[in-house]
């Protein structure tokens, strides 16, 4: 059986999806990174390798997320994409005549406008993180519910209370004051998700040509509440594709096949013994000119995989 | 007077050593480092932008290394960094410094107070002021047309690392020429050095870069934002160039010959009223860019900074009328590359597939 690899590493989860050569997910996995990429990286393929087919071949991998390059290099990746054009790539895969991908994940949220199959234009949250994932766990926390049960006791609300979303910290004082003066659970949670929807499409969304159909994909998808407040200001309907939370894996998987497929090339994939491998990463300061460019160095026992960070290449 | 003043780019060595020769002794600003925007951060407003924090952390540094005295750009128009150096000399003085800030105007309704603050810097006789002045400006020219060369030449260079390694050594060389032949012999050479790097063969994507002047010209700024789309590939064209604005501000301006009018009236369908800073020539510019056939535009935005928010908001009409990709680059106190390079990449995919799709070879 053939399949391609795709492996998502972002600041909160690393995520791993293969699939067919028909674009058909046989496996995925949702791991935490927990500040420590290549161990997430390794016990992913270790347990991925448990759960598939034993004839499974891979016959591309590609790596996506804020720790590409280092996941790329501990894989052995045939490519390395940022995670706008992973994500737009799944999408269009779920629902080919999407025209806007709504991505909000543990702590970037993004936007990704494409018309005829090809993204136009995007943009990714700045110096907020008040619309993302990380913030819902908070408070989910806060009021000591599951963040799985967030969207179904949005729904119970009867009248969602007004809460300012622009800042986190003030969107979290303004909900402790709607506490005290006595709001139920359901409305705060509710008025919550349409903080956070009126934020993102403020900041992220602000001079975007939404246009339906619109898919809304990432770990925040989950939660029903922030779809419908979604449904709600934007008057469409949403599509949450069934692996919403892989799809930056999916996509990378997709970006594989599409380039071993053009190049017929061999892949680079080092197997999934990779996980049994012991890796070093270490640091260390240039100090061959001004700019004392931190250097990291990937080693693999004693040889070198790979270095990056100078800015001059000397060490590349 | 030990004088300092802004770090900004590969100008600084020139600015040092303009002030020698007018008499003085000089504490030439470090490179803005971490621990420049840490102090920087500390003392200055929370609301005010990258740049005041950023050359407030530089002030104290060069105090802190024995300077006392500072000078920098005033500025006129609606925009908060005019008023920048007063700010910064509260500051300063509140944290029990001791110095003379000298805020240089442009000249335009301000030609008596330049002349009055120069005036005070000159040490030296005026045949030796003539000569400091037209070095000077030889050796910003030369910095800047080799400095374009490099952005032009580093996306197609077959051995990586070449252009920059030449820039920096130019850089040095050109600090060392004393005299205004030896500023010429020494530029001419590295122009043509760089006219003979190797390099491939292909029409790179073009992408102009826009947006507030410090964080435009000063690289630890922006991310190195040129240099990295350098190294993806790509062709970036800096938007402003110091002598550029020199000669429109300090010299035409004062002949009342105004060349900005033209960036002006480019911005004019969309932006029909001074907004200060670079707003204008933002929107003017981005117009420029999709005129003359470039890929896309990339603005950088100081966070806060009123005359970039005002631009961006018009931005995205510009970019719908005109069919030219926009991205603002929004530049605070983070420090994280990582982000950044996703951002670059995507936008540089995005451009890439445009001009497949209209037929042309991928870059």
């Amino acid at each position: 059986m053939r399949g391609y690899l795709g492996i998502d590493v972002g600041s909160v989860s690393t995520n791993l999806a293969v699939l067919t050569e028909d674009g058909e997910l046989i496996e995925s996995l949702y791991i935490r990174t927990q500040g420590q990429p290549i161990k997430a990286i390794q016990s992913g393929i270790g347990q991925l390798k448990e759960r598939l087919p034993k004839d499974i071949r891979i016959m591309g991998a590609a790596t996506t997320g804020s720790a590409r390059k280092l996941a790329g290099v501990i894989v052995g990746a045939d490519v390395i994409k940022n995670e706008i054009t992973a994500h737009a790539v799944a999408a269009m895969k779920v629902v080919p005549d999407v025209r806007t991908v709504l991505e909000i994940g543990g702590q970037d949220s993004k936007i990704i406008i494409i018309r005829d199959g090809v993204v136009v234009d995007f943009a990714m949250n700045s110096v907020c993180a008040a619309g993302t994932g990380s913030f819902l766990d908070h408070q989910a926390a806060r009021l000591g519910i599951a963040i799985e049960d967030f969207g179904d006791l949005a729904a119970q609300a009867t009248t969602p209370v007004r809460i300012a979303g622009r800042c986190s910290v003030f969107a979290e004082s303004d909900m402790v004051h709607k506490q005290q003066m006595g709001h139920s659970v359901p409305d705060i949670i509710a008025g919550l998700c349409q903080a956070l929807v009126r934020n993102y499409l403020n900041n992220v969304g602000k001079g975007k040509d939404i246009q339906p159909p619109v898919v809304f994909q990432g770990g925040v998808a989950a939660n029903k509440g922030i779809k419908a407040a979604f449904e709600e200001a934007l008057e469409t309907e949403i599509v949450v594709p069934p692996y919403f939370g892989v799809m930056g894996a999916v996509g990378a998987a997709l970006l594989a096949q599409e380039q071993i497929e053009q190049t017929k090339a061999e892949t680079q994939f080092r197997g999934f013994e990779v996980s049994d491998i012991e890796y070093n990463a270490s640091s260390f300061e240039c100090t061959g000119c001004a700019n004392r460019c931190e250097v990291v160095e990937i080693k693999q026992d004693l040889t070198v995989l790979a270095r990056w960070g100078d800015r001059c290449g000397r060490w590349q | 007077m030990r004088i300092t003043f802004p770090y900004m780019g590969y100008y600084s060595p020139v600015f040092s050593n303009l002030f020698r020769k007018l008499g003085h002794d000089v504490v030439p600003p470090p490179k803005p480092s971490k621990r420049t925007l840490d102090l920087g951060t500390k003392y200055a407003p929370e609301f005010a932008c990258l740049p005041l924090k950023i050359l407030l952390g530089t002030y104290i540094e060069t105090l802190e290394m024995g300077a006392d005295a500072i000078v920098s750009s005033g500025g006129v128009g609606p925009c908060r960094a005019g008023y920048y150096t007063r700010l910064q000399e509260k500051i300063l003085r509140s944290l029990g410094y001791d110095f003379t800030m000298y805020t240089v105007e442009p000249p335009k309704g301000h030609m008596m107070q330049l002349l009055k603050t120069l005036r005070a810097f000159v040490r030296v006789p005026v045949t030796k002021l003539f000569d400091a002045i037209v070095t000077t400006c030889l050796k910003l020219w030369y910095i800047d047309e080799i400095e374009r060369l490099c952005h032009k030449i580093r996306p197609l260079e077959v051995k990586k690392g070449t252009s920059t390694r030449l820039m920096e050594q130019a850089v040095a060389e050109i600090d060392k020429a004393e005299s205004y032949g030896d500023v010429r012999d020494v530029g001419r050479a590295f122009i043509k050095k760089f006219n003979e790097v190797e390099v491939e063969d292909r029409d790179p994507l073009k992408v102009g870069i826009i947006g507030e002047i410090y964080v435009v010209l000063e690289p630890s700024a922006n991310f190195e934002v040129i240099e990295n789309l350098n190294k993806m590939g790509v062709y970036a064209h800096r938007s402003i160039f110091l002598t550029d604005w020199v000669k429109e501000n300090a010299f035409l301006d004062a002949l009342r010959i105004q060349p900005e009018k033209e960036i002006r009236s480019q911005a004019k369908p969309y932006l029909n009223h001074a907004v200060g800073g670079h707003g204008e020539n933002t929107i003017g510019e981005t117009v420029r860019y999709a005129k003359s056939g470039y890929d896309g535009v990339i603005q950088l935005v100081p966070f806060t900074c009123i005359p970039e928010i005002v631009a961006r908001s018009i931005l995205p009409r510009v970019s719908r009328d005109l069919g030219i990709p926009v991205m603002s680059l929004i530049l605070d106190e983070q420090t994280g590359l990582a982000g950044v390079l996703t951002r670059l990449e995507a936008f540089v995919d995005l451009l890439a597939r445009r001009r497949m799709q209209s037929g042309e070879l991928p870059a």
